[in-house]
């Protein structure tokens, strides 16, 4: 199929970007939305010109570098997969799609499509994580029973692959979803209680002084989440984070 | 503490808190008018009540006008965070694909709500305070009902009472079920919880209006 493509351009951090129009041919509905990009490329390359930079790593769902706004949706137009798992068979010959990076204070763009994503490793280094010995004499995980229910309530929300479109598909650039994925992993396990007070604290500080939005409950962000978390974590962080402060 | 009144949780907690309280003030307003519909005299005599106990007066009130100052005051500051949240914007922003418009647009229904209590403290509030307390007029309990449906003989004032409610309503549709998630009550009980908020979110503001609607047409002859 022949497409019209708009695509974000920006030179670097501090340069003014714009949208470019660029004509691509021979896309097969087969192909994924990044060996389209990966086609844009080489027809640029051979025309001399400079390639649009765009994140990917595993090509599989798994790393969540490959964060794209497409038409107005992250990851595009499908449900429950990132944009490497986006096929070009969703959309028709000649339609126009446009392509822009994820839009966030938090989330600045670097150049052309790739942002930089570090405001979510310092929420993550703000808290997500349990005190383990692993010097020597590591306690078997298993030893501590777990319930089912609650190991795979954990397990879900462990899931996150921290791509960032919850944040991008809010209305508000908030990435509640993705704090309360990773304040949730733990505050539901018995491994996790040790830090829980401080944990939610900490990663909600974060969260806020990272310049993230606040949360209207509009769902967005599940809808648009690869990976399915649930707004539950969302009420989840509420509760745990009333619990911390009213305990002081 | 300072810490706890800037973080965005405590603050949507205010927002639901408040939220919910006005919500359960329209249940107890909507009552006392439905009776100006079936049973004057009760609207009068309850009229009354609501005008001269001191309880309501001097405590429920200041509540209530508090409650109001601090959500739309709350309601606009975080529609202000929230825009610096995405200085630069999306050229395409396909908001209509993952969430309902009355959930993105809680500023829009909420800023006309605020436009129209402007009108409605103006007619009935303003109205009550220069007749007590300025022109200190006597006790009259038998004047609420004629003076509620003299309000509504002129069509424009319906019609804005109307619009307002239909706002009202769509403000409710997602912000009553919304300000039990902000409080972290998401469990068993949600999925009812939602179904109460849509038959709430029409039934209240639907009533409202009938109200208004209904003195319209039925003007006191003199
Ligand atoms: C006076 C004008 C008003 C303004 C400017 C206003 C504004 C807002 C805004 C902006 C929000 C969304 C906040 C957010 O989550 O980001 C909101 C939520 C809400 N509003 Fe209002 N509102 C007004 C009046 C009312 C009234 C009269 C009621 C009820 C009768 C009400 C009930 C609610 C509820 C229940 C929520 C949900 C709170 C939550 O999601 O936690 N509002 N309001
Ligand atoms: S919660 Fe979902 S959308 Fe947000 S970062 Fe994690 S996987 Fe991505
Ligand atoms: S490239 Fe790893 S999730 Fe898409």
């Amino acid at each position: 199929m022949n497409l019209n493509l708009k695509v974000w351009r920006q030179n670097d951090a501090h340069a003014k970007g714009k949208m470019v129009d660029y004509s691509i041919s021979g896309i097969d509905g087969d192909m994924s939305f990044l060996e389209m990009l990966d086609i844009l490329n080489e027809n640029l390359i051979n025309e001399g010109k400079e390639p649009v930079e765009f994140d990917h790593d595993c090509r599989e769902g798994i790393c969540g570098s490959c964060s794209l706004q497409i038409n107005g949706e992250p990851h595009g137009p499908d449900k429950f997969i990132t944009t490497c798992q986006l096929h070009m068979r969703k959309f028709k010959d000649g339609d126009t799609i446009v392509i822009e990076p994820f839009r966030a204070t938090a989330f600045p763009v670097i150049k052309d499509l790739v942002v930089d994503r570090s405001s979510f490793d310092r929420i993550q280094q703000a808290g997500g994580y349990i005190s383990v010995n692993t010097s020597g004499n590591t306690v078997d995980a298993n030893a501590i029973p777990v319930q089912k229910e609650a190991a795979d309530t954990a397990m879900d929300a462990a899931t996150c692959i921290g791509c960032g479109a919850c944040v991008a598909a809010c209305k508000n650039a908030s990435a509640m979803l993705f704090t309360s994925a990773k304040v949730s992993q733990f505050a539901l396990l018995p491994q996790g209680q040790v830090e829980a007070t401080e944990r939610v604290k900490n990663m909600v500080r974060q969260m806020d002084l990272e310049g993230f939005g606040n949360c209207t409950n509009t769902g967005a962000c599940e809808v648009e989440c690869p990976k399915g978390i649930s707004l539950e974590n969302i009420a989840r962080m509420n509760r745990e984070y009333l619990k911390a402060n009213l305990k002081g | 503490m300072s810490a706890l009144i800037s973080s965005s949780i405590a603050r949507k907690v205010v927002m639901a808190l408040s939220g919910l309280f006005l919500v359960l003030f329209l249940a107890q307003h909507f009552t006392i008018n439905l009776t100006s519909v079936i049973a004057p005299d009760t609207f009068n005599e309850w009229s009354h009540f609501m005008g001269y106990n001191p309880l309501v007066q001097y405590i429920l009130q200041p509540i209530l006008v508090a409650g109001i100052i601090i959500h739309f005051v709350m309601g606009i500051a975080l529609e202000i965070q929230n825009n610096r949240s995405r200085k630069i914007g999306y050229v395409r922003y396909n908001g209509s694909a993952n969430a309902p418009w009355t959930s993105r647009n809680m500023i829009v229904t909420g800023l006309v709500v605020l436009a129209f209590l402007g009108l409605h403290m103006y007619d009935f509030w303003v109205h009550e305070m220069a007749y007590k307390y300025l022109e200190s007029n006597p006790e009259d309990p038998t004047r609420y009902y004629a003076e509620t449906v003299e309000k509504f003989e002129p069509i424009w004032r319906t019609v804005i009472y109307v619009i307002a409610f239909v706002l009202l309503a769509m403000h409710l549709w997602h912000g009553f079920s919304s300000s039990f998630q902000s409080m972290g009550w998401n469990n068993k009980y949600s999925a009812g919880l939602q179904t109460f908020t849509k038959i709430y979110a029409i039934a209240i503001p639907a009533g409202f209006i009938f109200i208004a609607l209904y003195h319209h047409f039925n003007p006191i002859t003199h």
